[in-house]
């Protein structure tokens, strides 16, 4: 059963980010997707946020690491400028190290919290430190839905494109807790996926993709690795999204969102 | 609400929260959050921050609109959009201070998902009424509960959903009291906003809740319209808002461009106001340069404290109160207000008959949003 939209909610996706174990970017993953090129699991390496200042790259932690990693590789694929997109940033979570640092600071006796640990505690922090390392004073939007992370993120994003008709970057992220939380929230990864979304097709652009609520459970990946990674890491279940696109064909993929709903992707792959 | 801003009364009272009693600062604490624990199907969620959701749902009749709307629109048609910036983290801090002494494991009835995550609040929300329309928690520091309003706007114009239920609960924990601490911002006062003596902010709590839908036909004039929204990021700092305010003025700009209202259209701004000497500065260099010294404003957080993440869906229904009631709510505690603030700060009530007014909320991370509402008639 599909929900009646006023609008048709469409983007074209021209630029895309990816950072996962195994996946070093999308150029490298895609065939890895496409499944003509095998899935070698690796630890993440994560590059340094080089468009920050030294001083403010000296404070960040994974989270933002991942996220303007993948953020900087949809823009730069997009040819886009950054200062001119808006930006949705999706997270089940924020810093976990920095998290369990706050946490055991006020479990012990001096509760002593240094200022950097808390304004990096907030769940915009990557949003702000793109805003500083990109030069965009555009609209940041920062949404959690737990697991559905990834799911409200893209329908907010194409929301956006929908109805504002602007360019939105869609950054999705998440990094593990360590422990004790870890036990409580067990993420095995880090793990980022961005999109660059426009409201119009223009010469980078990969495919136009339409978007519903419908009543359906989400797609699995064939690969088991990789299905592990999409049922653990909320971000990671954007993948059956990736899978879709590179395999260069048109499609329609279900991806998780909040029970009974499902958000249903048309990809129409573009040239 | 509304009795508090008439008689002009603070409810910010020294810092006895849990066991902080090394902070000299004040605080305004929602009373009865631990009274009553939640309904039992919902005990997952045991945590300050649903407790205080819970309370504030129960308010003013609020549940039964949220009712009548569902009744109206159906389940997949009410959409849950709330700001919060450390949902439930409190019971995190607590469940630290009870590891294994040998593991290190947090006990077992600690549930993350229910509480420390910061979708929960919406989750809990969702739940309690039975939804099954989209949701998100938007957590953008203290601009989240305003942020909400465009999320759920834009989910409405697009088709998607008929009615949402927007806001923000934020609730006291340690992260916040202590984290505040260390950047040297709380007042050892009641917060004095715009005061040339001001030493900082006072943390409150709120939960907040308004029933947005498509205006009926039918509306009566004191119905209250969501007339336009602007967002901005400063791109400046992290915890320190750009120095001129351009963000601020950039986001104001942007929800007046949004209405299709000039500034000389708005008749009472209710500031972020936070009352730390850096904020205040930026925010009132802001609207001097968008709105002169005409506009009457005010911070109401000498009233409420400064409940972050609830911040823009309280002081929305601030607005609302001022937009049906007709009044401007001055602010509490400022004495003497700063005289390089150049904007028409009101520090008594005035009976007045508001049209339009704008609300600023802004947040660590350079993150702003301002909203307009107005009456339909």
């Amino acid at each position: 059963m599909s929900i009646s939209n006023t609008h048709t909610l469409n983007a074209w996706i021209d630029g895309i980010g990816l950072l996962g174990p195994g996946l070093e970017n999308w150029p490298a993953a895609r065939p890895i997707l496409a499944g003509v090129a095998d899935y070698v699991s690796q630890s993440l390496v994560v590059p340094a946020p080089m468009a920050l200042p030294p001083a403010e790259r000296r404070r960040v932690g994974l989270t933002v690491k991942v996220a303007l990693a993948v953020a900087q590789e949809a823009v730069a694929a997009a040819q886009a400028d950054a200062r001119q997109l808006a930006a949705v940033f999706a997270s089940s979570g924020a810093d976990g190290d920095n998290c369990d640092a706050i946490c055991a600071a006020l479990a012990s006796d001096g509760r002593h919290i240094s200022p950097t640990r808390f304004h990096n505690s907030v769940h915009n922090a990557p949003a702000g430190y793109w805003g500083i390392a990109s030069g965009a004073m555009t609209p940041a939007n920062v949404v959690c839905a737990y697991d559905a992370s990834f799911g409200a993120g893209l329908l907010e994003a194409v929301v956006q494109v929908s109805v504002d008709a602007v360019g939105v970057l869609l950054v999705a992220y998440e990094a593990p807790y360590p422990e004790p939380l870890q036990s409580k929230r067990p993420l095995p990864s880090a793990f980022g996926l961005a999109l660059a979304l426009m409201p119009q097709p223009g010469p980078r652009s990969l495919a136009r993709i339409q978007i519903e609520l419908v009543e359906a459970t989400a797609d699995v990946l064939e690969n088991a690795e990789l299905e592990a990674l999409r049922r653990q890491i909320p971000c990671a279940r954007g993948l059956p999204l990736l899978q879709a696109l590179a395999s260069g064909r048109p499609g329609r993929v279900v991806l998780d969102y909040l029970s009974p709903l499902g958000l249903a992707v048309e990809i129409q792959p573009c040239g | 609400m509304q009795a508090m801003l008439r008689q002009r009364k603070s409810g910010l009272l020294p810092c006895r929260f849990e066991s902080v009693n090394d902070l000299e600062t004040f605080i305004g604490e929602a009373p009865d959050v631990d009274a009553a624990p939640l309904p039992a199907p919902f005990a997952e969620y045991e945590c300050r921050n649903n407790r205080l959701a819970w309370l504030g749902l129960r308010q003013d009749g609020f549940s039964a609109a949220v009712e009548a709307a569902i009744a109206r629109h159906g389940r997949r048609r009410v959409g849950v959009f709330l700001g919060t910036s450390t949902a439930g983290i409190l019971q995190t801090e607590l469940a630290y201070r009870r590891r294994d002494p040998v593991s290190g494991a947090l006990p077992d009835d600690f549930i993350y998902r229910t509480t420390h995550n910061t979708y929960s609040v919406a989750d809990f929300v969702r739940h309690y009424f039975q939804l099954e329309g989209p949701a998100m928690v938007v957590s953008t520091a203290c601009s989240s509960s305003a942020k909400v309003f465009g999320a759920a706007a834009r989910m409405i114009e697009a088709g998607l959903i008929d009615a949402a239920l927007v806001g923000g609960v934020d609730s006291l924990c340690l992260t916040t009291l202590y984290g505040f601490n260390s950047l040297e911002l709380l007042a050892p006062e009641p917060c004095r906003p715009f005061d040339a003596e001001r030493q900082g902010l006072s943390i409150g709590e709120a939960a907040a809740f308004i029933l947005l839908e498509r205006p009926a036909d039918n509306l009566g004039a004191d119905a209250v319209l969501l007339l336009g929204v602007g967002e901005s990021s400063d791109a400046h700092h992290m915890s320190s808002p750009h120095p001129e305010g351009l963000g601020a003025r950039m986001a104001m700009a942007a929800a007046l461009q949004s209405a299709g209202l000039q500034a000389t259209d708005i008749d009472y701004i209710n500031l972020h106001g936070t009352a730390t000497p850096g904020n205040d500065a930026a925010e009132g260099k802001a609207v001097a340069g968008l709105f002169g010294e005409r506009t009457p404003c005010s911070s109401t957080k000498g009233a409420t404290g400064h409940t972050l993440g609830a911040a823009g869906g309280l002081e929305a229904i601030v607005c609302a109160i001022a937009l049906q009631h007709g009044f401007l709510p001055g602010g509490c505690n400022t004495r003497q207000l700063d005289p390089n603030i150049p904007i028409r700060y009101l520090t008594a009530n005035l009976d007045a008959a508001p049209k339009r007014v704008l609300s600023n909320s802004f947040g660590f991370g350079g993150t702003n949003c301002s909203l307009v509402l107005g009456r339909a008639g």
